[in-house]
Parts: C-alpha cells; sequence; structure tokens
C-alpha cells in the first residue's frame, strides 16, 4: 500500500484497524503523534532496528562522521542473536548468554542516542518516525526491520499457535520453547522440522538445526527420530554438507523429505498437513512459517508488488518505494546477478557498513561508492565440527553480484578448526555491535 | 575501475545529487570495514582464533592474502574469500588495517612462561620481530598481542608442514624445544 495522509493518520492514532500477523501473544502497538527528541540544527539519521544490521549502520555512521546525530530506535533492551541459537535449542550449550548483548557501551561509546520503543510507522514523505514513545524527525532513515511470518498462508495458524508449534526463528523465549519441549519428550517421540519455500532468513539454519536436534536425540533420545519437512523440492544451502553429514552422523534416526510444504495445522491433533493430503504428527513441531519483511515495512508501503521483500537500489540500498529511507538485512530484495546476498547476520554486518558510507557520503554532498560486502557463515553439523560457506560480493552493471563463493571441502577435514573460527566469529561480530 | 572512475570525475557536478545513478568504486574503508564482521572493528579482533589486523604490516597482509588465494598457505574461509579480491583490493585493505592504532588484548597469561620467552625473544627473533613483536618489518607480522590459541594453531600449521615456515625462522625454531616455543607464544601474547 502506498502511505497517503489517511492511512499515516491511522496508522498513528488507530492502529488496531490494522490487521497485523506475527506478534503471537501481544495486540498491535499504537504509535503516539508527541514530538519527542526535537531535531534542532542538527543533521540527524535515524536508525530503526538494533539487530545485526542496525546496531552497525548507527554505529559506523558515528565512526565516519560526528557531527551527525544519530538515534538508534529499537523495542527490546537486549537482542539476542539468532546465530548459534541451534546449540541452546539442541542442549549443547545452557544459556542464551554468550549471544545475548545489550545496547549501553555502543551507545556510550560512540554517542548514538537510544531510543527504546516500537516504530509503528514509518512516513518517508514528511520524514518522520512514529514510535510508540512518541514521533521523530528524520534526514535520512536506515530501517534494518529483520522479518515477520506469512502466517495467513497457513490454515488454522492462529494467536497462539506459535507456543504449541514454537517457530524459534527469532531468537530468545522462542527457543527456550522449543529446547523444553524437546527435553520433556519421551524418548521414542517424533520431532517435526517444517520450513519455508525459500527466501527466508538464514538459508542454511533449518539444515543446521535438524542436525543439532539429530545430534541431541541420539545422544539423549535414541529411539527417538527427526524429520525434516522442506517446502523447497531440495536442499537450499550447502547442500553437499548437510547431505554428507546426514548420511555420515544421522541415517538411524533422521529423515530429508523434499517438496513437502506446510499449508494446514492441527494443533490439537499434533500434527501439520501438507497441501491437505498428506499429514505429519509429531510430539515436538517446529514449525518455521514462510516470512516477509517485517510487518512495519508492510504498513509503511515499503514492500515490493510481492507484498513480502523491500525493493532496493543496488547501488545506494535505499528503497524504491520511497527516497531518504534506506533498507539493509534480511527485509531487502537486492537486485541480484546470480545467487544474491543470503539473509544473513553477515550481510546484514557488510551492507549496515555500505549504508553508512554511503549515507554520510549523500550528506556531505560526495560521491557516493559502490558496494562490496562478505557473507561468511559457519553451520554446526554436531557439537565439535562445522561447516562454512565464504562469499565476495560487489557491484556489477547495476546489480549485486558474487565475486567468489564456496564451501567447506566435504571430507570434513577442517570442521573442527571451523567449529573454533565459528565461536571466534560470534564474539567478534557481537562485540562489533554492542561496542 | 580505472575508466568508471574517469566517467565519474566528467560527470561528477551533475551527479553529486545522485544516490543512484553512478558511484565510485569501492573505497579502502568499503572493502575493508567488512572483514570485521570476523576480525573485529578497524582489526581489532575479540575472538580468540581470530587474528588482530589492526597496525599489522602492510606487506604481510597482501603478502598472505596473495598466499590465501593461490593456495600457499593453509586456511579455511580465507583462501575462498581471497579469491574475491583483486591484487589492488589486497593493496586497499593491506593499507588500511596497517595505518590503523595497536590492539592491545588482556589474556590469561603464565607468567613465567612469559618471563622464559621474553629472553628466547631476545635472544633468537628480535632481529625480524621488533619492538617485541609489536612492529611488523617487511613480510614479518606483528606478534604482540595477538591470542594465544590463535597463534598457538598458527605454530602447529607450521609445525606440521602445511604452512611453509620462513628460512630464517625455521634455521632458529629447530633449536628451540616444545616447551621454549610455547614459551614465546605466551611472551608475544602477553605483550601490551
Amino acid at each position: 500500500m502506498t502511505l497517503d495522509r489517511r492511512n499515516f493518520i491511522k496508522l498513528m492514532g488507530g492502529a488496531s484497524t490494522l490487521a497485523l500477523a506475527g506478534c503471537a501473544t501481544e495486540g498491535p502497538a499504537v504509535g503516539s503523534s508527541t514530538a519527542i527528541m526535537p531535531k534542532g540544527g542538527a543533521r540527524r539519521v535515524v536508525v530503526v532496528g538494533g539487530g545485526y544490521g542496525g546496531t552497525i549502520a548507527a554505529k559506523y555512521l558515528r565512526m565516519l562522521d560526528q557531527s551527525i546525530e544519530v538515534v538508534l530506535i529499537e523495542k527490546n533492551r537486549q537482542f539476542v542473536s539468532c546465530p548459534f541459537s541451534n546449540f541452546y535449542i539442541a542442549g549443547i550449550t545452557q544459556d542464551l548468554n554468550a549471544q545475548t548483548i545489550g545496547y549501553d557501551k555502543l551507545a556510550a561509546n560512540h554517542g548514538i542516542k537510544m531510543l527504546y520503543a516500537e516504530v509503528t510507522a514509518i512516513d518517508p514523505a514528511a520524514k518522520k518516525v512514529v514510535t510508540t514513545e512518541g514521533t521523530l524527525d528524520f534526514d535520512r532513515c536506515i530501517v534494518s526491520p529483520g522479518i515477520d511470518f506469512r502466517t495467513e498462508e497457513i490454515e488454522g495458524y492462529n494467536s497462539r499457535t506459535a507456543e504449541a508449534f514454537p517457530h524459534a526463528w527469532k531468537a530468545g523465549a522462542q527457543s527456550t520453547l522449543l529446547r523444553n519441549q524437546m527435553q520433556s519428550m519421551a524418548d521414542g517421540g517424533t520431532v517435526v522440522i517444517s520450513m519455508p519455500l525459500t527466501p527466508y532468513r538464514c538459508p542454511p539454519g533449518p539444515y543446521e538445526r535438524a542436525c543439532l536436534i539429530a545430534h541431541y536425540l541420539k545422544k539423549h533420545k535414541p529411539k527417538s527420530k527427526l524429520i525434516l519437512l522442506d517446502a523447497n523440492p531440495d536442499v537450499v544451502s550447502k547442500k553437499p554438507l548437510f547431505t554428507k553429514a546426514w548420511s555420515t552422523y544421522y541415517k538411524d534416526n533422521f529423515q530429508y523429505v523434499g517438496g513437502k510444504k506446510v499449508t494446514q495445522v492441527n494443533v490439537s491433533g499434533k500434527s501439520v498437513s501438507v497441501e491437505g493430503i498428506e499429514d505429519f504428527k509429531g510430539d515436538v513441531i517446529n514449525l518455521i512459517p514462510p516470512q516477509r519483511a517485517a510487518n512495519i515495512m508492510v504498513q509503511s508501503g515499503l514492500v515490493g508488488d510481492d507484498k513480502k521483500w523491500c525493493p532496493v537500489d543496488a547501488v545506494s540500498f535505499e528503497s524504491t518505494k520511497h527516497k531518504g529511507v534506506h533498507i539493509i538485512g534480511d527485509a531487502t530484495a537486492l537486485p541480484s546477478d546470480g545467487p544474491p546476498m543470503p539473509k544473513s547476520g553477515y550481510s546484514a554486518n557488510s551492507q549496515a557498513k555500505f549504508c553508512a558510507i554511503n549515507v554520510v557520503n549523500l550528506m556531505n554532498s560526495k560521491p557516493t561508492v559502490e558496494f562490496s560486502g562478505i557473507n561468511v557463515c559457519y553451520s554446526a553439523i554436531d557439537d565439535h565440527q562445522s561447516v562454512s560457506i565464504a562469499q565476495v560480493f560487489a557491484l556489477a552493471n547495476g546489480k549485486i553480484k558474487s565475486s567468489a563463493t564456496a564451501i567447506s571441502p566435504a571430507d570434513f577435514s577442517l570442521a573442527k578448526d571451523e567449529h573454533a573460527y565459528g565461536e571466534s566469529w560470534l564474539k567478534n561480530i557481537l562485540t562489533e555491535m554492542s561496542t | 575501475m580505472k575508466k568508471r572512475w574517469s566517467g565519474w570525475t566528467l560527470a561528477a557536478g551533475a551527479l553529486a545529487l545522485s544516490a543512484t545513478a553512478f558511484a565510485a568504486p569501492p573505497s579502502p574503508e568499503m572493502i575493508s570495514f567488512a572483514c570485521a564482521g570476523c576480525h573485529g572493528t578497524n582489526g581489532g579482533s575479540a575472538g580468540l582464533t581470530m587474528p588482530t589486523l589492526a597496525s599489522q604490516s602492510k606487506t604481510a597482509i597482501v603478502d598472505a592474502m596473495k598466499k590465501f588465494k593461490s593456495g600457499d598457505r593453509p586456511s579455511t574461509v580465507m583462501g575462498r574469500l581471497a579469491k574475491g579480491y583483486s591484487d589492488a583490493d589486497f593493496d586497499a585493505m593491506a593499507t588500511f588495517f596497517s595505518k590503523q592504532k595497536f590492539h592491545s588484548t588482556a589474556q590469561t597469561i603464565d607468567a613465567a612462561k612469559a618471563k622464559q620467552g621474553a629472553d628466547l625473544q631476545e635472544a633468537n627473533c628480535s632481529r625480524c620481530h621488533l619492538e617485541d613483536g609489536k612492529e611488523g618489518k617487511d613480510d614479518t607480522p606483528v606478534m604482540a598481542s595477538q591470542w594465544l590459541p590463535y597463534l598457538k594453531m598458527q605454530m602447529s600449521l607450521y609445525e606440521s608442514g602445511k604452512r611453509k615456515m620462513p628460512e630464517k625462522m625455521a634455521e632458529k625454531v629447530k633449536n628451540l624445544s616444545p616447551q621454549e616455543i610455547d614459551a614465546l607464544l605466551h611472551f608475544y601474547a602477553s605483550v601490551k
């Protein structure tokens, strides 16, 4: 939808008139039109979202130009990383502490103004962001909003379904729910993972989860089994590595089934249905619904014709729907030549730096620079071995193109070293985000 | 890349306000910032197995990247990533990281080993590893304050022959016991 004046007012005062999906237990947030944080004479960039993309955008903006005021808006006081949450779900780590960060040091070190609030509307024309705490002005806005779920595509899915069939695709309480369900499951039970069609957040994530849950069952519940229902016809990420791991370590308790798109849930019957013709029962069901850009992007008219993802210009990551708003991370649909940058934490990190450099250039009337970025993504195959994909991306003819993409050797000869490097990756990227 | 630059320069006046029409090739910052996802902001590493690149010798970085790319130096992701960059890119990132300020780390170090290592460094390594390993010289990397687990991983790659030891280093190392090597690594890790 286009955000016209009437819709904008509706979003500010009467958000209940809009159907909001994805937040299972909360009602829609209501924005406040009260003006807060008056801008004065300073130039201001508002960054929306304190995850892998937003923290880095805010930090690098300030590193590059201290004369620009930066406000980082985030709903939660802490951020829990999705990468590495599968270790916790599978009982290999005992809490989420190592992957949880706060914002105090980041804000203090770089002079970033934190606003803990939920964004209810972005108005690119008026250059305003509406939040639950009030409305503030911006000169430019960088949005790194993450994803929400297209639960409306699954028949029978309602506001309580995520408690029964956790997605655990946003780390935190959902991760704990899935972990607890598995730990209380009797030996001999069946765990079902259902994953959506691509594109979705973290392409290798469901396959890593399958490895680690199978590892957990093998060790603690040897009579139990795991089924992965993949809506895609075949494995869409690191295929030679995951299929090798499954056949080497988990062939007795794990089954991969491609082309099984779950279209219906039956919570009381503990089952999911594929196209209404095939039912899968599970004692634990991890239902990862299909995804789109976060709801705020739909409401603010920043998604494309597909109503799912946010189209951006590959030269500036500026929204093609509204100038002055830059979008990074999982929510974006980037013009790509060949396989696109995956929706990963590392991609968001690279995109945030690029966006910060160019927003500073634009605000200082300097030429923008072309994109150069990296994606490195480690996936664990058990409690001490990991595999990876490493990619470099650059701009080519107006599109983002990979100049190098390769996965780990399939003999797992580097898997122990890569496990150690994966842990250092988490430490470094979270330190980058929080200091 | 050069061609695009000249196009940009000619048309700069017309393009100054346009975000989307044209852009200059990636700046050294643009190329180098991306490395920080693994190596830490400005190349100062907090990860125990990841080397700090901040204040590293420019030649050492270029040399390492070329060897990663050719496969002469063993790696996990580095060889794969290096293939995505040109020699000019290596030069840009090496220049960027060599200019960053020294990154000091706080590690748990065995003081007795570090003391023994200090004497060994002075007697055996100080002609190349200058200033207690704080200063890189040509292709000799900065060793000071690198994480001990990283130093140990690299030393075991040298010992296995997977990473080729420079001749001058091999001459010295052959006379040192495993215990003395360990003491040296503790020393380098302890230098702030």
